[in-house]
């Protein structure tokens, strides 16, 4: 249960014997995902934590039988280590890599519509199916299994109020970071149609920030879509000034574009709970699901 | 990273889009030279990175070299937008008949490029968008396809123009996709975009604006950006160790990893009635040095009272965190209060490190908000 990876997920790393690569990979086995290959260009032949490394993800694949790939490339190469992920048949890409060029992650995003394949990320801490899979960065000991479902647009902000809904005892059910570039691979929209098809997930928590407009859009989905679980939200980013990057590519207010304010009201408008700080998430949502059960 | 308008225009000129004749003068003599050398009404433009600088008077207008002088002399005096003027662009004033609007940009939703025309340039496009949509053409780009001729063509019909005046105009916006493309821009745009007394197309004002991780694959604007933008010392120090810092105008310092976390600490920071002086992301993965250097530029900041730092490790490390902590203190010496929240990867072994030290860890992020704000409330003692 849960969306988009669960525990048959078979999954290749790609730049695995580099730090964070080699760092991750092992958290990743210790959380139970199975890493069945690992690649870097160079390094075919030798092992990292038990696992495999290959020249090519062709190969990995080959070897292994992998459908997924997490990709800690290098900013510079990563757009290519996507497309060679997306070329060799993968279907599901994590891409924890930050400081993609725009110009590099629309061409990425544009081949994975035509290969069907899911891309999350750039720039996220990747996915969680609690006590299935984790193909991520994320700490995992902040999750407990649960029906919540998670998306946010920021890592560590994801870490802080998942923490805060297991302390008080509302586990998730998958924690999707979509990536924190101003161009990514899924929209919040996206991940509300998978929860919606989830049943193990009976609410969904969106953690947005300033920039863009996937709040608003998904404001608007929930409300003419009629969305059937509780939706609750909070938004990063009510101090920020226009026009001033804040950390992520993506976290950028263009002239009257993307401001939290607009976003809190999108989202107050279509009937959507907005959290004022990050441990409200857990209190609105625990109102939430008492009131259904 | 933002270019300035000169910058802009010699790379547009540089792919034979039409601009007007135009220098830089660093000096009011300078400026007359200019002038006599055009030798016609000239514009006198201020040089600053901020949009909007018309409205703040900052573009004056000269029929003489000694007016475009004057004019200079001016400017340079000034703050536009609270920016001092340190250059003026002096150019060719042209004869205006219609002023239009072109510009290439990324359009997240769509996740890819997008061109974006109006028949009535000159104005603010974004509030021209959302007053009239209807004066607004917009062509999203393929990243496949790419923007062609034909699209070109379609967008110069919309504005209005037929047979050569529609392919001349065609060719402007293909050259100025070449520009976007070619120098990895999130933003380039021509407003106005001015078509002269006589028919031609005339690029008034440029705006470029690179994507700063496009950066390594243009050392070109690389060197630059460190000599000429707009920075304080903070920021400078920031941008030299690859930091995101933003200036805030509060007092309280704020060091955090990962945009979302340290976005969402300003915000704590002012509900419990506190103001961030500024927003410092260490990013992921942030070595001891990286946390000394942070800690440094914060501490360097005069405004700053109280320094908060809220780290939640995931790909960062709290042991490496903590130790930078240490080394900042033996670097530069803790002179001001600070309140520390460290959770996450490794997080025993980083409070350990501090602890050791006689430095107090905190663990709920709302709670050393609090801490935090309280502390300036009682002098920062």
């Amino acid at each position: 249960m849960g969306v988009l990876v669960d525990k048959s997920a078979k999954a290749i790393v790609q730049g695995i014997t580099g730090t964070q690569g080699s760092f991750h990979t092992r958290l990743m086995i210790e959380y139970g995902t199975q890493i069945v290959a690992g690649m870097t260009p160079g390094k075919g032949g030798t092992s990292v934590h038990g696992v495999r490394v290959y020249d090519t993800v062709q190969e990995a694949k080959d070897a292994s039988n992998a459908d997924a790939s997490i990709i800690f490339v290098p900013a510079p190469f990563a757009g290519d280590a996507a497309f060679e992920a997306l070329d060799a048949g993968l279907k599901t890409i994590v891409i924890i890599t930050e400081h993609i060029p725009v110009r590099d992650a629309v061409q990425v995003m544009y081949m994975a519509r035509k290969e069907d394949a899911v891309i999350i990320g750039p720039n996220t801490p990747g996915i969680l199916t609690v006590g299935e899979c984790k193909l991520g960065i994320m700490p995992a000991h902040v999750f407990r299994k649960g029906v919540v479902g998670l998306a946010s647009r920021s890592g560590t902000l994801t870490y802080e109020i998942a923490a805060g809904l297991s302390v008080r005892g509302l586990g998730q059910s998958t924690c999707i970071g979509l990536g924190g570039d101003p161009i990514v691979g899924l929209s919040f929209i996206d991940v509300l149609k998978e929860f919606e098809r989830d049943e193990q997930t009976k609410a969904v928590a969106l953690i947005g920030e300033i920039g863009g407009n996937f709040e608003e859009l998904a404001a608007e989905f929930i409300a003419t879509e009629g969305y059937s679980k509780p939706v609750v939200a909070f938004v990063a980013g009510r101090t920020a000034p226009p026009g001033k990057r804040m950390g992520h590519a993506g976290a950028i207010i263009m002239g009257s574009t993307g401001t939290a304010a607009s976003k809190i009201e999108a989202f107050r408008e279509a009937g959507v709970l907005v959290a004022e700080k990050p441990s409200d998430v857990a209190k609105l949502l625990a109102r939430k699901l008492d009131k259904k059960a | 990273m933002k270019l300035f308008e000169y910058e802009a225009k010699q790379i547009f000129a540089k792919y034979g889009l039409p601009t007007p004749q135009g220098f830089l003068a660093k000096t009011a003599k300078e400026a007359r030279e200019f002038a006599s050398l055009i030798n016609a009404p000239v514009a006198v433009k201020s040089q600053i990175l901020v949009a909007g600088r018309a409205k703040s008077g900052g573009i004056l207008f000269a029929e003489t070299p000694v007016e475009a002088e004057r004019a200079t002399q001016q400017l340079l005096e000034r703050k536009i937008k609270g920016v001092k003027v340190q250059s003026v662009w002096v150019e060719e004033k042209i004869a205006i008949k219609k002023e239009l609007y072109f510009g290439i940009t990324v359009d997240r939703a769509n996740r890819c490029y997008v061109a974006v025309a109006s028949a009535e340039g000159g104005v603010d496009i974004e509030e021209l968008a959302q007053t009239a949509p209807g004066k607004i053409v917009k062509v999203i780009i393929n990243p496949v396809y790419g923007f062609r001729t034909y699209h070109a063509r379609q967008i110069a019909k919309k504005l209005g123009y037929v047979g050569n005046q529609m392919t001349d105009l065609a060719s402007v916006f293909l050259r100025q996709y070449k520009v976007a493309m070619d120098t990895d821009a999130e933003l380039a745009e021509m407003n106005p975009l001015v078509e002269t007394a006589n028919g031609k197309f005339v690029a008034a004002d440029t705006r470029l604006i690179i994507d700063d991780n496009a950066l390594f694959r243009h050392q070109e604007f690389k060197s630059r950006s460190m000599e000429e933008a707009e920075l304080t010392p903070q920021e400078l120090q920031a941008q030299k160790n690859g930091l995101a810092y933003v200036k805030l105008d509060g007092d309280v310092g704020i060091i955090g990893n990962g945009a979302g976390l340290v976005m969402a600490t300003l915000d704590a920071v002012q509900i419990f009635g506190g103001r961030p002086a500024n927003f410092l992301d260490v990013g992921g993965g942030a070595s001891a040095d990286m946390t000394a250097v942070a800690l440094d530029i914060v501490l360097s900041d005069p405004d700053v009272k109280v320094v908060f730092i809220n780290i939640l490790g995931g790909i960062t490390r709290c042991d490496e965190v903590a130790n930078g902590i240490l080394e900042a203190q033996k670097r530069v010496g803790l002179t001001k209060p600070m309140v520390i929240r460290l959770v996450g990867t490794n997080e025993e072994e980083g409070r350990r490190i501090l602890t050791d030290a006689g430095i107090h860890v905190l663990d709920s992020m709302e709670e050393a908000a609090q801490k935090t704000v309280e502390i300036i409330g009682s002098g920062g003692e």
